[in-house]
């Protein structure tokens, strides 16, 4: 996984302004090869903590299983198709089921006992702190 | 929940294209829907996450089902953003419904992002099957 500390919002616009190009002249083969596994994910950070927020509509909470260990997140479930009678014709078949499991490296290991995670109307926000030991201290300088 | 289940993936996020501005500054995306008729009823699920409920508008009108969801917009304060693969919005889609629909049935229910339509149809709507004679 990329890696960036704390990026200016610029980035963040660049990155969409290609994500919309590649949209507008069809996504190529290798891209569609390197897309990450579902769901899709975005990270908001700072030097204290991460937060990783997941579109996952459609799944139960109990049916959402997280593990963190050091630095990585795990990710996965499964949305099951709706539970249909037999005589139901289908219009129209976009949404898709299955199962997802994805791996998050993050910038810097989590302290597994602070993590906190909600899960609200399909959108899974994941609260992770950063190892005390871990973060950034400062250092006075002394005058010799 | 078979073990041989498929693996999900992502789907791109489709834009609602613009004929107008958009005074409101997110974009707006068209959700994934599923519509089937079981019996005399027709469903619309669709995946709309991270909206609340009382934020999505329903209209029926001539026959053209409208369905709008507002996000409300959250800062994550002393955050930056370093990743991105999605981007929050609002929802919009329209359908045109072929069958008459009895408007005061129409049941909604919106649970962890999905939001389910039931469209009973009216009953002249029932009855409208005409047999044909031959000549």
């Amino acid at each position: 996984m990329y890696r960036r500390y704390r990026t200016p919002s610029l980035w963040h616009e660049m990155n969409r302004l290609q994500r919309d190009m590649n949209r507008l002249f069809g996504e190529n083969e290798q891209e569609r090869r390197t897309a990450p596994s579902f769901p899709a994910i975005n990270i908001w950070a700072n030097e204290e903590s991460a937060l990783v927020t997941a579109e996952i509509p459609g799944v139960a909470k109990d049916a959402l299983e997280l593990n963190v260990t050091g630095d990585t997140l795990e990710i996965s479930g499964e949305r099951a198709p709706d539970d249909l009678p037999e005589d139901a014709r289908y219009h129209r078949r976009e949404r898709t089921y299955g199962k997802f499991n994805r791996s998050i490296q993050l910038p810097y290991s989590v302290d597994v006992n602070k993590v906190k995670a909600t899960f609200k109307n399909g959108v899974l926000e994941i609260n992770l702190p950063r190892v005390e030991a871990e973060k950034p201290k400062k250092i006075a300088v002394k005058a010799m | 929940m078979s073990a041989q289940a498929k693996e999900m993936e992502i789907q791109e996020q489709e834009m609602v294209p613009e004929e107008t501005e958009r005074t409101r500054e997110c974009r707006c995306f068209v959700p994934r829907a599923d519509i089937y008729e079981v019996g005399e009823n027709i469903s619309v699920v669709m995946d709309m996450p991270g909206i609340e409920e009382n934020a999505i508008e329903i209209t029926l009108e001539k026959n053209v089902l409208n369905v709008k969801g507002y996000l409300q917009v959250k800062a994550h304060s002393g955050l930056a953003q370093t990743w991105s693969e999605y981007e929050a919005g609002d929802y919009e889609r329209s359908f045109r419904i072929s069958d008459q629909i009895d408007q005061t049935k129409i049941e909604a229910v919106y649970r962890d992002g999905v939001l389910r339509l039931t469209l009973p149809k009216a009953e002249e709507a029932k009855a409208r099957k005409i047999a044909v004679k031959v000549g």
